[in-house]
């Protein structure tokens, strides 16, 4: 099994698609609220999805394919955040022009070129994902760079779209969607195909987050953003991995897809060595064996004749041990086939579909597979598979068994795939292509004035690399830099450093490192903003309180919700006045300190300061503190 | 991409729809609509796709073109800095046409096609929704017909629903008659919801007796879309065309807005009631016929839920009576406080012969326009009264205002609903001159127009009479 891989040997190349939701009061086609989230329903609606044509008048090969499933789709509503357009029953409003205005900003700040007028579009989802079975959505911005890893990489468009709806459940042929989400203003960001390694996609995502969150127009928290990765190697397709929730994730993700590429090619050369080189070459045979296998000692096979279901042996010639080929780590071909039945036949009590060699031990096992052989007529080169449930979802698994294999003897289908967590990722349903776009009639174009452009110009908010390169120039740890930028404290860093004038590093250092420390202390640190930290700083660059003492007092500020100049006199870390100090310094002796014959001035001193900066923790700046002491200790000769 | 093989010159309207400078960088760069082109504009981005036709509402400064990647944007004209041809390709928008398969064992139906939105495409022209396919084609759309019915397609017109008129429904009434004559099981007309219930309405009085029933369908979701209500919609009317036992004039509509059941509505008793939902028509003054769902309650059952039980039965060996006629001087007036009396002089010297009269509570209008009235009486208009309320009866004796308007010679119609009043008023003085005989007519109902008994769970609007609305209102009635 492959566990390494040179991604540069391998031609691996991946691009992105980040989903993040915009902070607006609405949502993206009717005025109901967005970011309202419910858990309860008071109302459901029961939907099935058909494809219809294109603008350019061909179906869709994804429509077609969840055509086939056949899915009874049910939506749980809401009255509090869903209205009549969600559910379709109402044509949309006009286009919630504050989205417009953010998806804007976010598309100045990564240098695109705005788009004249702007069009909306319906992409179509058949899942059930969207009521009416298209998104809208529409291209605001195309053509932009950010800057990463010494090079540009290429955004290659924004789009501002209407988020779907949260699954609640899918089993059988029936898939639950909760609607509260169903409408929100997102937008999609597109890079070109240009990272290399795992480790690139992982960074790419973070500067989008970055860049995203600067806009100060984004939502924030679990779900607000979501990127789809796009990962193919040389010889193989693109393949897009849905959902990855964090920048983290992507890495294993990835690296796990490249393998996965890696041998389907490998796989494509052993059916070409067998001489399956077209997608016509694959022949299956489907045999009702439910009267075979129905007596085996094994349960799901046991229940699925009593449940009104049949076994079916899937005959497929000339493949024997390819569906133990290895897919990606620890997952083989069968996986492949399982997951298409999965999905598209709606066959989904596991084990979904059985390799007549990993048939598990039971009774009466050789008597049952000599029969079944027989009744396949199975040759020394072909192989069979078992599927079972209802007869006709039963057909349709013979028959995405056919076409995987036929796919396979192509090489990588182009599909989205699902991620799991260790890092694997299972069928989703097969790619969609142009053909699932076509025009939103009941929307108008917008026109994009330069007026209008140059407005939201002029308030953008400096873009994340251009802050980096600030705080680290003042010596801000670049991991700092990034959770500022990402947690908003960067937006709280410049506006008080502007006011107060204090040390950027400083500041940065108490708003970058100490509140994440406190927050991990259970501080609720979001009280702590641009305000109460001039209110700090203002005490400090006064001379009025220590550099120490600023968590101690952004803590009190945080948890008791008062003043920093109260919180300061509470804590007892007032600044004394330096005589007040001085005098102090002056009253310590050598009380306690233990002469040894090798003593110099320098370890007296540091006893002294010691003892000094303990006494005075609060009272005095520690640095003075010491450099007194030590100016003392030198004057006076021991 | 292929190079293009048509001169742009011989191309018929390469243009379409677009005007002043989107039209001149057009014709600048020698590109048009369908051309595939490479577009850079002056901050060098550059744009592949097609050129798509502008709608003719849109403003004259940009280009659309679709991007390969299936999205449309606009190109400022004066941003455009280069443009050039890679191909051309008309697109073709058209579903798979296929010949209906003949079961012999299954009835026979006639799909009559009038347009609407149950029948439909995208129009580049205007960026908008135009019927446009054949009923031929809507079996490429729905194979599923086949399984209930063996179709036979014809199309009558392909107009919008609001522009159905007299010269539609007598056209339609004929084909009906002819239809009938040949022996089918049963017939539906593919209409557009806006006047779907008009249609309902005259077709109850121009087509009478019908042996087999006659079903009017469409759908509020264009068949373009994926939530489409068409297909279920088309498949539940054949369906009743074919099977159910009620023949007459019957609207088949969605009766939730889920993918459920449709509910089959009287020709002459239901009205559209919301402007967008899948569930807008509902019967009004009295309970839906009966339920028809795309699947039996038990394998093999009926398909159908009857609610009522005054039908009239499906019977080959009855002769239908055809009387396609049609007064066009006919008007609804609706009454409103300052209702000016001018309005009915107005009418009555354009000669119009017929007015409904929507009148307040039990059918009222207030004394200044009484004179009006009386002029236009005794010029020989005849004027009858509906109530705006929708629900219930036309009650003119119960109050003076009522009773002084039956001197004046106003016709009550019971709980006749405005259009359907409309309706038969021009039908009637289509074929009668005769105020005796007019007045007849109009108070003799001919299907349920007038309902002599208002069932008492009727006034729902959620509509009554089906088993978990009666469930719902039960529960909620305090």
């Amino acid at each position: 099994m492959l566990d390494r891989l040179d991604y540069e040997a391998v031609g691996l190349i991946s691009g992105l698609e980040v989903h993040q939701q915009l902070r607006t009061k609405h949502k993206l086609f009717c005025r109901c609220p967005a970011g309202l989230y419910t858990e309860t329903h008071d109302g459901e609606v029961l939907r099935h999805m058909r494809p219809t044509l294109s603008e350019l008048g061909e179906y869709d090969g994804t429509a077609l394919m969840e055509f086939k499933t056949k899915k009874e789709i049910v939506y749980l509503l809401n009255h509090l955040n869903v209205c009549t357009y969600e559910m379709d029953d109402t044509p949309p409003f006009l286009v919630n022009q504050e989205a417009i205005d953010a998806s804007i900003e976010l598309c100045l700040m990564m240098n695109m070129d705005i788009i004249d007028e702007i069009h909306i579009a319906r992409k179509q989802y058949l899942d059930g994902s969207i009521p009416t079975g298209f998104q809208r959505t529409a291209i605001i911005g195309v053509n932009g760079s950010l800057p990463f890893h010494g090079r540009d990489l290429t955004i290659t468009h924004v789009s501002v779209e209407e988020d779907s709806c949260r699954e609640v459940r899918d089993k059988g042929h029936q898939i639950v969607w909760r609607t509260d989400r169903l409408g929100m203003p997102l937008t999609e960001t597109v890079t070109g195909p240009e990272l290399r390694t795992p480790q690139e996609v992982r960074d790419a995502i973070l500067l989008c987050g970055m860049t995203a969150r600067s806009t100060q127009r984004v939502r924030t928290g679990i779900g607000a953003s979501r990127q789809d990765v796009n990962v193919s190697v040389r010889g193989g397709d693109r393949v897009e991995i849905k959902g990855v929730p964090r920048a983290g994730y992507a890495v294993k993700l990835v690296h796990n897809e490249g393998i996965r590429q890696y041998n389907l090619l490998k796989l494509r050369e052993e059916l070409h060595r067998r001489g399956f080189t077209t997608r016509e070459s694959i022949r299956v045979h489907p045999f009702d064996v439910s009267d075979i296998c129905a007596g085996a000692d094994l349960g799901f096979l046991r229940q699925a004749p009593s449940n009104g279901g049949k076994i079916f042996a899937v005959k497929v010639e000339g493949v024997a041990g390819l569906a133990l080929h290895p897919t990606q780590p620890d997952t083989t071909f069968l996986d492949e086939l399982s997951g298409r039945i999965r999905v598209i036949a709606c066959l989904d009590e596991a084990p979904i579909v059985l390799s007549g060699a990993l048939l598990p031990e039971f009774p009466g096992k050789h008597r049952m597979l000599e029969r079944l052989r027989k009744r396949v007529r199975i040759k020394e080169n072909d192989d069979y598979f078992i599927v079972f449930g209802p007869e006709e979802d039963c057909r349709t698994a013979a028959d995405e068994i056919r076409l995987r294999f036929a796919d396979a003897t192509q090489g990588i289908p182009k599909e989205t795939r699902q991620a799991l967590v260790g890092g694997f990722t299972t069928f989703e349903r097969i790619l969609p292509g142009p053909d699932r776009m076509y025009p939103d009639t009941d929307s108008p174009p917008t026109p994009v004035t330069e007026a209008r452009v140059a407005t939201l110009r002029a308030r953008l908010r400096p873009p994340p690399w251009e802050r980096i390169e600030r705080y680290m120039s003042w010596r801000v740890p670049e991991e700092t830099c990034h959770y500022l930028i990402r947690r908003g404290g960067a937006e709280i860093l410049d506006a008080v450093i502007e006011k107060t004038g204090v040390d950027g590093l400083v500041a940065a250092i108490a708003i970058g490192q100490h509140t994440r420390a406190m927050k991990r202390a259970g501080v609720p640190v979001e009280r702590l903003g641009a305000g109460e930290w001039m209110q700090i700083f203002d005490l400090l660059t006064d001379g009025r309180i220590p550099r120490e003492s600023i968590p101690v007092i952004a803590a009190s500020v945080a948890k008791d919700g008062v003043s920093a100049e109260a919180a300061a006199a509470a804590a007892g870390v007032a600044m004394e006045p330096r005589e007040r100090w001085l005098e102090s310094v002056d009253r310590l002796t050598m009380d306690g300190y233990l002469a040894g014959k090798t003593d110099t001035p320098g370890k007296r001193l540091r006893f002294l300061t010691g003892r000094a900066v303990d006494q005075l923790l609060g009272k005095a700046p520690a640095k003075d503190v010491a450099e007194y002491l030590r100016q003392k200790l030198t004057e006076v000769p021991s | 991409m292929s190079a293009p093989e048509t001169p742009i010159s011989e191309r018929s309207d390469c243009f379409q729809g677009y005007r002043g400078p989107a039209r001149d960088a057009l014709a600048k760069f020698s590109i048009g609509v369908w051309s595939e082109v490479e577009i850079v504009n002056d901050q060098g981005s550059a744009f592949v796709g097609v050129i798509l036709p502008r709608s003719e509402t849109a403003d004259d400064q940009h280009v659309v073109i679709k991007l390969f990647n299936g999205y449309n944007v606009g190109i400022r004209a004066d941003r455009i800095a280069s443009a050039k041809e890679t191909g051309y390709k008309k697109a073709v928008y058209k579903i798979p046409e296929k010949a209906f398969p003949f079961d012999p064992k299954k009835k026979s139906v006639t799909l009559l096609g009038t347009g609407g939105t149950i029948a439909s495409r995208l129009d580049y022209r205007t960026g908008a929704v135009i019927p446009a396919f054949t009923p031929g084609e809507l079996y490429g759309a729905v194979p599923e017909l086949a399984d209930i019915a063996n179709l036979d397609t014809q199309k009558l017109f392909g107009v919008f629903s609001e522009n159905m008129g007299p010269e539609q429904y007598k056209a339609l009434a004929i084909a009906i008659g002819r239809e009938i004559e040949k022996g089918v099981d049963g017939i539906v007309v593919g209409h557009g919801t806006d006047t779907m219930s008009h249609t309902g309405a005259i077709l109850s009085f121009m087509v009478q007796n019908s042996p087999v029933p006659i079903v009017i369908v469409g759908s509020q979701r264009s068949s373009d879309r994926p939530s489409s209500d068409a297909a279920l919609n088309l498949m539940n009317a054949v369906r009743t065309a074919a099977e159910c036992e009620i023949s007459e004039v019957m609207l088949c509509m969605f009766g939730p807005t889920s993918d459920n059941y449709d509910l089959l509505h009287r020709g002459t008793r239901c009205r559209k009631m919301h402007s967008s939902y899948r569930s807008t028509f509902r019967t009004i003054g009295a309970t839906p016929l009966a339920t028809v769902s795309r699947y039996p309650k038990v394998p093999g059952g009926s398909h159908f839920t009857y609610i009522s039980q005054e039908i009239l039965r499906r019977d080959k060996t009855r002769k239908p009576v055809i009387n396609p006629s049609f007064e066009e001087k006919v008007t609804i007036q609706y009454y409103y406080p300052n209702f000016n009396p001018d309005i009915i002089d107005g009418l009555s010297a354009m000669g119009y012969r017929g007015m409904v009269i929507a009148g307040t509570g039990l059918g009222h209008v207030n004394k200044p326009i009484y004179p009006a009235l009386k002029r236009a009486i005794q010029k020989g208009m005849t004027v009858v009264m509906t109530v705006q309320t929708l629900w219930g009866f036309a009650q003119m004796y119960v109050y003076d205002t009522g009773r002084d308007l039956l001197d004046l010679g106003i016709i009550p119609l019971d709980n006749m609903l405005i259009e359907t009043a409309y309706m038969k008023l021009a039908w009637v003085l289509g074929q009668a001159d005769d105020p005796t005989t007019i007045r007849e007519m109009m108070t003799t109902p001919i299907n349920h127009e007038i309902e002599s008994r208002e069932p008492h769970n009727g006034y729902l609007i959620l509509q009554g009479g089906l088993p978990e609305v009666d469930a719902f209102v039960q529960k909620h009635w305090k």
